[in-house]
């Protein structure tokens, strides 16, 4: 790539003329207040921020169940980004119940969306026949592909009849999930990231860390420094407004000549064989409307039977994801545009599976708007990479483990089940039972820690035979060795690291009552 | 109306306070209550660390215990779930049914069933921040949830309003789990201790003096985190608030 | 078998018990007031665009002159304003990259969010909708629905191949929560409220 390529556009002080300065009016409402819409936060930019480097995220060792606990542990030692990271996500939960207390049929809405998906899911077979049928007649190729494996062997073919070698793609869960860049990649095929978060991530070799914020983990610095390494850009420039200006200067290029686009898709509408994405940036509109070949990867459950139905989904998905009424950008792609070809793959990659799961599968419904990961305090403070998944926050937790219950054993169990995932879901799945009833799963097909399970198997020992709790507990001396540890069984004493332990009482509640309430002392 | 005071376990080992304010506040309504002396645990560690087997004889003897009474009142919102929602690694025979329908937590005890009106002995003059227990919270529904677009209530709420001087603060994340989690707490430690930090930084920052929970698990945690931080809130137990306790 | 056919039958199969019917929708009331030029320009400005009323008969464009005075290319896909870019001579949409203006007239707007439609016919090249660096829309006031429910009642996304709904300029805020225009797209959209001609047969 030339110089003039990197910068084709830039001024002699450096800036191009449309890069927005900080303190530039048309991020400012009429009112003069910082514009709150699509992902914007309310806080103004940082001033010279000291450097701290960018936490990695688990470690993944091939099979083996990957340590969250771990990985966290190095996130919140990197107190900027931890702070920087849950300030972030808990200012868009804030705007996401400002939007949601803002419609009086809210909770209604989120019942009705539910039953949609439950009614969709139960009846996929007919609706995807209908969404084929419709697709076809609009002239669209539609193709089927059982896992990821077959979705990128696919679109590979697609891309070789078409003698393509370089492809613009749109955020997609779904092509994360079938490592389609790694293996694109390894078949010569260049593809290139067009939303701005995913490209970073691109640019920095690491996976999203949030379904809808891929690179909320990063401060500027960090993008600063992967810009400076891989675009060119100015080490020393950390504006947020010229990393974007850079992005969008090198990506546009690559947008032009590229000889195919992608896109993921939000919701596909059976009756008319409409594939629908929600985007601020507008890239999904650019792969879908520039490049001569254009393709949707579609996850089976993404139907929806008629459009009507988006008139219930679009006023829950960016309301939910970020607290803005509708994304930038609502994109209905029907029918190919003249001289072009249009494909579209329905990809399953075990969702006909999991349906068979009585308790897990309503996690089907998800629509993917990152909510559940918002308001997950635990999610807030460990970042999304910590997971060592596709799917992080509460939705990883019980879509994870569907993919691979050994690696993902752990997961569910890194959440207090505090239940405001379930509460904030617009399609009311029970994230928080469901993490419960994978832990049960678990255990019972010995995918927990033996230590683990034979500590469980020690207190449920102890407390239920009453003379054994209460030689246990019998003086607080005794009482504090063990408990909150006794209640646990853990042998390193981890409370105590963190925090204070608790103060031992003159006597238990028990020898209370044998002294003060009970006409003769028992031993019992 | 028999009434079975269950003291949940680690309330019987470092908050046996909590327990008798529970027992004496009850006993200020002119009820009579039984304390069945062989009763341990829920059985909550181990079903939410996955392991229902292990739990199922702790269960057992719960059911035993209680099986007796009209209601079982407990002065632990996360206790109460476990009986009413997890109780279930054994069978499900009427007695276990019953005990099940009729295990109360202390505040919905008072608000719905005792549906008391006067606190007439409780005086709190202080600043007070509310902590709700998750499982109170969302899993029995003491108050409505701020993520929801319902009506708020507050069942703790409306009970500290009777006591003489309470003075509510508000918290910027007014649900925000605390972190304690059961065995979360000690799994993965240093998440847990940053939410308790961040918790008491919140409960220092509204003004509050004390900090009230219906759930003594809860309240230990942060105590912990707050000495360990070196904030002097203090953390009490809303029976002994409604006991009228002097602070 | 076919992946198709294995798919399929593995949905069949695996289908959870249970009656799940597909609910009626409700027709919710409408949240915006009866004011719908007030509601939708109030909501496309929280979202980053802006409504300007059209100037007057002799030069309805004055609100946005000083835009298209600074532009050296303009496409427009409207009988109201001549550009210098002939969008239906174009060979593809590679050709709009230049354009610093494109003039666009939506089929309608919708009051609840303050969006605009348009189909592959109101924009001619669909790229110049994201390729040129401001967007100028044109919209008749008698065209603004009431809401998002209200619009998806429309024959449009039946008909249209490509049929979209712009709230707005192209947004990020993927750096910091910094809120940025002209991500990919358009770095400013702005609704000028014009009546529509009556077409000419």
């Amino acid at each position: 790539m030339s110089a003039d390529d990197l910068t084709p556009r830039q001024t002699e002080d450096g800036l191009h003329p449309e890069v927005h300065a900080p303190s530039d009016e048309s991020a400012r409402g009429p009112g003069g207040e910082r514009l709150q819409h699509a992902e914007a936060a309310s806080k103004p930019i940082r001033a010279d921020a000291p450097r701290e480097p960018q936490p990695r995220g688990a470690k993944v060792r091939g099979n083996r169940p990957i340590d969250q606990a771990e990985a966290a542990e190095r996130f919140l030692a990197a107190p900027m980004h931890q702070k920087a990271h849950d300030e972030r996500l808990w200012d868009v939960r804030r705007k996401r119940d400002v939007a949601a207390h803002g419609i009086p049929e809210w909770e209604e809405l989120r019942e009705i969306a539910s039953q949609i998906k439950t009614h969709t899911l139960t009846h996929l077979d007919h609706y995807l026949e209908q969404f084929e049928a419709a697709a076809k007649a609009n002239g669209v190729h539609v193709h089927w592909a059982e896992d990821g494996a077959e979705h990128n062997r696919i679109v590979l073919d697609i891309l070789r009849k078409h003698g393509a070698t370089s492809l613009v793609k749109s955020k997609s869960m779904l092509t994360e999930e079938c490592g389609f860049r790694h293996f694109m990649a390894a078949h010569d095929i260049d593809v290139i990231e067009t939303d701005l978060g995913e490209r970073i991530q691109q640019l920095d070799d690491e996976e999203p860390s949030h379904v809808v914020m891929p690179a909320v983990h990063k401060t500027r610095l960090d993008v600063a420094e992967v810009f400076a390494r891989t675009l060119g850009t100015d080490p020393d420039n950390d504006d947020a407004h010229y990393l974007a200006e850079s992005q969008r200067e090198t990506t546009r290029p690559l947008i032009l000549k590229a000889d195919a686009g992608l896109t993921g898709c939000n919701f596909a509408i059976a009756e008319t064989g409409t594939v629908v994405t929600c985007t601020n940036e507008g890239n999904a509109d650019l792969s879908g409307n520039v490049p001569p070949l254009q393709i949707h990867s579609i996850g089976i459950e993404k139907i929806i039977p008629r459009v009507e139905h988006l008139g219930v989904f679009i006023r829950l998905l960016s309301r939910s994801a970020l607290g803005s009424p509708i994304t930038q950008y609502t994109s209905h792609f029907r029918g190919l545009r003249p001289g072009t070809e249009m494909h579209m793959v329905l990809v399953d990659n075990g969702r006909s599976e999991r349906l068979a799961m009585e308790e897990f599968w309503t996690s089907l419904k998800c629509i993917r708007c990152g909510a559940c990961m918002n308001t997950c305090p635990v999610y807030r403070r460990s970042g999304g990479l910590s997971y060592g998944a596709t799917y992080s926050g509460p939705i990883g937790l019980i879509i994870d483990p569907t993919f691979n219950k050994r690696k993902y054993s752990t997961l569910p169990f890194s959440s207090t089940m505090n239940g405001s995932c379930t509460n904030v879901c617009p399609v009311k799945i029970n994230i928080h039972e469901q993490i419960f009833a994978w832990r049960k799963v678990l255990a019972e097909e010995h995918q927990i820690p033996l230590l683990k399970q034979g500590m469980m198997k020690a207190a449920g020992a102890v407390l239920s035979r009453p003379s054994a709790y209460r030689a246990a507990i019998q003086t607080a001396d005794s009482a504090l060795r063990i408990l909150p540890r006794f209640a646990v069984y853990n042998p390193a004493n981890t409370w105590g690291k963190k925090r204070e332990m608790p103060h031992a009482p003159r006597q238990s509640f028990h020898a209370w009552y044998r002294r003060n309430r009970m006409k003769k002392g028992s031993d019992a | 109306m028999r009434i079975g005071l269950f003291v949940p376990c680690y309330v019987d080992a470092f908050e046996p306070e909590v327990g008798i304010a529970t027992l004496e506040l009850l006993e200020r309504f002119g009820l009579t209550v039984e304390y069945p002396y062989d009763q341990t645990c829920c059985g909550q560690p181990m079903t939410n660390t996955g392991c229902h087997a292990e739990a199922a004889a702790t269960e057992a003897l719960f059911v035993k215990n209680f099986s007796e009474f009209d209601y079982v009142v407990a002065p632990s919102g996360s206790c109460v779930h476990q009986v009413r929602e997890h109780l279930t690694a054994i069978p499900q025979t009427d007695a276990v049914k019953h005990v099940r329908a009729r295990t109360f937590e202390l505040v919905e005890f008072l608000h719905d069933v005792l549906k008391i009106e006067d606190l007439p002995w409780a005086e709190f003059p202080h600043k007070v921040a509310y902590h709700s227990n998750c499982n109170a919270l969302r899993g029995i529904g003491h108050a409505q949830p701020t993520e929801l677009n319902r009506p708020f209530f507050s069942k703790p709420l409306n009970l500290l309003k009777k006591v003489k001087g309470v003075e509510i603060v508000d918290l910027t994340r007014p649900d925000e789990c605390c972190g304690f989690g059961g065995t979360f707490s000690v799994f993965e430690p240093a998440v847990s201790a940053k939410m308790g930090y961040d918790k008491v930084t919140d409960q220092a920052r509204a003004g509050a003096e004390y900090v009230v929970s219906a759930d003594s698990s809860c309240l230990m945690h942060q105590k912990g985190c707050a000495e360990r931080l070196g904030v002097g809130l203090k953390y009490i137990h809303i029976a002994q608030v409604l006991n009228g306790a002097a602070a | 078998m076919s992946a198709r056919e294995t798919i399929l039958a593995r949905l069949r199969a695996n289908r959870p018990a249970g009656d799940f019917p597909l609910p009626e929708v409700p027709t919710f009331e409408p949240l915006v007031g009866d004011d719908l030029v007030a509601e939708f320009t109030e909501r496309l400005g929280k979202m980053g665009g802006r409504v300007e009323r059209a100037g007057s008969p002799s030069d309805p464009f004055a609100p946005v002159r000083s835009r298209l005075d600074g532009a050296a290319v303009i496409a427009s896909a409207v009988p109201e304003f001549s550009g210098n870019r002939d969008l239906a001579a174009l060979a593809g949409p590679t050709e709009v990259n230049d354009v610093d203006v494109a003039v666009v007239r939506a089929r309608f707007g919708v009051a609840e969010t303050g969006s605009v439609l348009f189909t592959q016919d109101d924009l001619i090249v669909n790229a110049v909708a994201y390729l040129a660096q401001h967007l100028i829309v044109l919209l008749d006031p008698a065209d603004i629905l009431v809401n998002i429910q209200g619009a998806y009642k429309r024959p449009e996304f039946g008909q249209a191949a490509y049929a979209v709904l712009h709230t707005g300029p192209s947004a990020t805020a993927d750096i910091e929560g910094v809120l940025i225009h002209g991500a990919q797209g358009v770095r400013s959209l702005t609704v000028l409220l014009l009546q529509r001609k009556k077409q000419a047969a």
